[in-house]
């Protein structure tokens, strides 16, 4: 089960500035449970983003980023209408892909 | 998108092919782009438990500091599960935008790769486990260079 990408993505004076927030638990596997157990390490370990069909970041993430990953970054061009997607691929293997239109 | 859509194959040459040996192979056989072998080799790097074995992986030694990088982050961080950092770099064409936490049990937070076009210029929020120095790393024009900051942490989110 995986929770929807929220993305956000403005074009303004030629430059796409995209606010990413991925629902994950970015867990470290060094974290207990109520009883005492160790939970077991899940995080997001790759990330792309897309404009249309171009790659303009492409990420690879440690333990060390917070539960619930957010990202800012710009890339040049874009217009209203166009795709902006993101997707992830965390170690266990799961993967998510969301799409918006540029604002 | 479909999963199998999605190119995270180079993971998969990690996987099959017996490990950073191989892209080494392939690398000095020029089959891959040096950019594309150290996106890989970075996987590495995340399991580095010191500042040395981190660079080490990430292909770094010693860079410099530059003040064309700017980090950005709190003073002072109550909640060492939520800080929030920037790093912006002016620099020509910046291809790589790593981030570090030198006292975590590991060090390497995050590591961008940055195609042209898009700028240098990432903020994204990590957890720090105590007070310690926060580093940026910055790779621009095949370079390495650096900039640090000290964020005191109140209360340690690892």
């Amino acid at each position: 089960m995986t929770t929807p990408t929220k993305i956000r993505a403005t074009a303004k004076d030629g430059v796409t500035e995209v606010r990413v927030l991925m629902q994950h638990e970015m867990d470290n596997g060094r974290r207990k449970d109520e009883a005492g157990n160790l939970i077991p390490a899940w995080y997001i370990t790759d990330i792309k983003a897309k404009h249309n069909d171009r790659t303009v970041l492409e990420g690879q993430f440690g333990t060390s980023v917070s539960k619930n990953p957010y990202l800012i970054f710009r890339f040049s061009g874009g217009t209203a209408g166009e795709k902006v997607s993101i997707t992830w691929l965390d170690n266990k293997g799961e993967s998510r892909s969301d799409e918006v239109s540029i604002i | 998108m479909d999963k199998s859509e999605v190119d995270f194959g180079r993971r998969k040459v990690l996987k099959t092919g017996g490990g950073i040996g191989l892209l080494g192979l392939l690398v000095a056989a020029g089959l891959i782009q040096p950019g594309i072998a150290s996106a890989a080799s970075a996987r590495a790097a995340f399991e580095a438990k010191s500042m040395d074995e981190a660079l080490n992986a990430l292909g770094v030694n010693f860079p410099g500091n530059n003040s064309a990088i700017q980090l950005t982050a709190p003073e002072i961080a109550e909640n060492g599960a939520v800080v929030p950092v920037t790093v912006e770099s002016t620099l020509s064409r910046t291809e790589q935008i790593c981030i570090l936490v030198d006292k975590n049990p590991t060090m390497l937070a995050a590591n961008f790769l940055v195609p042209e076009g898009t700028e240098g210029f990432i903020t994204t929020r990590i957890k720090m486990a105590q007070t310690s120095s926060v580093i940026a790393l910055v790779k621009a024009n095949g370079k390495f260079y650096r900039a640090s900051r000290e964020v005191k942490v109140t209360a340690g989110g690892c």
